[in-house]
């Protein structure tokens, strides 16, 4: 309640707290400031990249309280006290790639590679979700991602591969 | 990079200055690699103090994010008619990232609990402003009472947009071509508007006045939505037709049929999305099918009627007016029949 004079009236600068792959962050922002631009320029967490900047590309896909949001589709205010996950928590504090990076490497999942943050964090979303996939669904859940390099036969593929092995080991899925 | 080599041009950002005995060691390649890496030092270090909030894609606005509602109402009537709400925001931040809205004010009712219900009721299932449309998708209440629902909602953009955007902010923005004001159209369902002094209910067809026009006045906010229960009986269906998965649709049809004994349709409802500024509730094409079984002649006939609901002013870069007409023949054809298909006689 003691901030409760604060919350009531209209700002354009704002404080805001989130805790990013497990790291906790205070900072003091202009309100319009994108949580993908606060992500990239704030924190310096480049790994989120930036396409469109209107929803359309999915390049920016990051998880919010463990669901796969478009970062550039809110504002960074909005995720005070909120959990958020981006690619450069994927692999942990272990030096080897999450499972879902390795499938993409082994299945040759990406070529420029400028789309591939937003698609993990995208398929790591769908795998929880969906542990067993079909074909179909792995598609669906690609659709709001766009990728102009692969033509997706190698993504889906990866997708497959990943979700067989988080199968097998689940505790992988945080 | 070295920081003897940089200076600082007019507009503040870093550029290489070289000395001119130093010059002759380079080649022109290593200059404007260096020069390239200079600029871009130059921005970061912009960044670092701050200077990036001139940057910014949405224009400039001030933010509240009240907890309680008649907190919200209050200010909404305070601060009166540039005040955009924001729910989930998946249409409108698009549209203040290209700045085609430019409100000086943006309340979030993200944070007010007490909107976020999905609550059945006689005769109408009530869903309050902060429900989230993936919240509806998983809702078990909604998958056994109210399918039609789901299946519309299933068409609406993807996962990661159904993860923000609400129900009653797809309402409240009132684009066309979007696929839960023709759902309420078709069902005949109302939205309930609040301001800090009333209530009013409206129908959907007092409410969508033309494309992202709606019968909001300033001060109010759309507090809920109710959709009417579908009838045991009746078959359902929605069905739409977009260039690719998730994208909005060209043309989108929504139906209920109810039968009769006899095995003719006693009620039906259709609605059409994309085909003019407003979703489109067409009781023309529903005349043409109540007390008729649904035979090849009844669909054909329905099919025919449903041609002029497109408006003529319906051409675009992403269709002109008759490829609409024809995607609405055949959508109709084939949302009847899926409907139809569902009924239990």
């Amino acid at each position: 309640m003691q901030d409760q004079e604060e919350v009531l009236a209209f700002t354009e600068e704002c404080e805001v707290a989130v805790t990013v792959n497990g790291q906790r962050y205070e900072r003091r922002v202009p309100v319009r400031l994108l949580l993908s631009d606060f992500l990239r320029h704030e924190l310096h967490l480049t790994g989120t990249h930036v396409g469109c900047e209107h929803g359309v590309c999915g390049c920016c896909t990051v998880l919010l309280n463990g669901e796969a949001v478009r970062a550039c589709l809110m504002f960074a205010v909005q995720a005070d006290n909120m959990f958020l996950t981006t690619i450069e928590g994927m692999a942990g504090t272990k030096s080897e790639l999450h499972p879902i990076q390795q499938a993409f490497m082994e299945k040759h999942g990406l070529q420029c590679g400028f789309c591939t943050p937003g698609i993990i964090m995208s398929v790591h979303a769908m795998l929880h979700e969906h542990p067993d996939p079909s074909e179909e669904e792995i598609r669906e859940g690609l659709s709001g991602n766009i990728c102009r390099c692969t033509g997706y036969q190698n993504i889906v593929e990866a997708v497959k591969l990943a979700a067989e092995r988080l199968r097998q080991d689940p505790q992988e899925v945080e | 990079m070295r920081k003897d080599l940089t200076g600082r041009a007019s507009n503040g950002t870093l550029v290489l200055i070289l000395k001119k005995e130093e010059a002759g060691k380079y080649t022109k390649a290593q200059k404007a690699a260096m020069h390239f890496s200079a600029s871009s030092f130059g921005s970061v270090n912009q960044f670092e103090i701050g200077r990036w909030k001139n940057f910014m894609k949405p224009p400039r606005f001030q933010y509240c994010a009240p907890r309680i509602l008649d907190d919200a109402l209050l200010l909404l009537e305070q601060e009166g008619t540039e005040t955009k709400i924001l729910a989930g925001g998946q249409s409108l931040v698009p549209l203040l990232n290209m700045r085609l809205a430019a409100p000086t004010h943006l309340m979030d009712i993200n944070r007010i609990a007490e909107l976020n219900y999905i609550q059945p009721e006689e005769g109408y299932l009530a869903i309050g402003a902060t429900v989230r449309q993936c919240q509806v998708e998983r809702s078990l209440l909604i998958q056994e009472k109210h399918p039609l629902l789901i299946e519309t909602i299933w068409h609406i953009g993807h996962m990661q947009i159904r993860n923000r955007g609400t129900v009653v902010g797809s309402l409240a923005h009132a684009d066309p071509a979007a696929e839960l004001p023709t759902l309420l159209s078709c069902l005949d369902g109302t939205l309930l508007l609040q301001n800090s002094t009333g209530e009013r209910l409206l129908s959907t067809d007092a409410f969508f006045l033309g494309y992202l026009e709606t019968a909001l006045e300033p001060g109010e906010m759309v507090v809920e939505a109710r959709f009417p229960w579908v009838d045991p009986r009746a078959g359902w269906a929605f069905l739409e037709f977009a260039r690719r998965s998730g994208d909005f649709a060209l043309v989108g049809a929504s139906a209920v049929l109810t039968p009769a004994e006899d095995g003719s349709c006693q009620v039906a409802r259709i609605a059409y999305a994309g085909v003019a500024g407003a979703p489109v509730r067409a009781r023309e094409v529903e005349q043409v099918l109540e007390g008729n079984a649904l035979n090849e002649q009844t669909l054909n006939r329905a099919a025919e009627v449903a041609r002029a609901v497109v408006s003529a002013d319906m051409n675009d870069i992403h269709a002109t007016v008759e490829y609409r007409r024809v995607l609405t023949a055949e959508l109709t054809r084939r949302v009847l029949q899926a409907a139809w298909a569902r009924c239990r006689v």
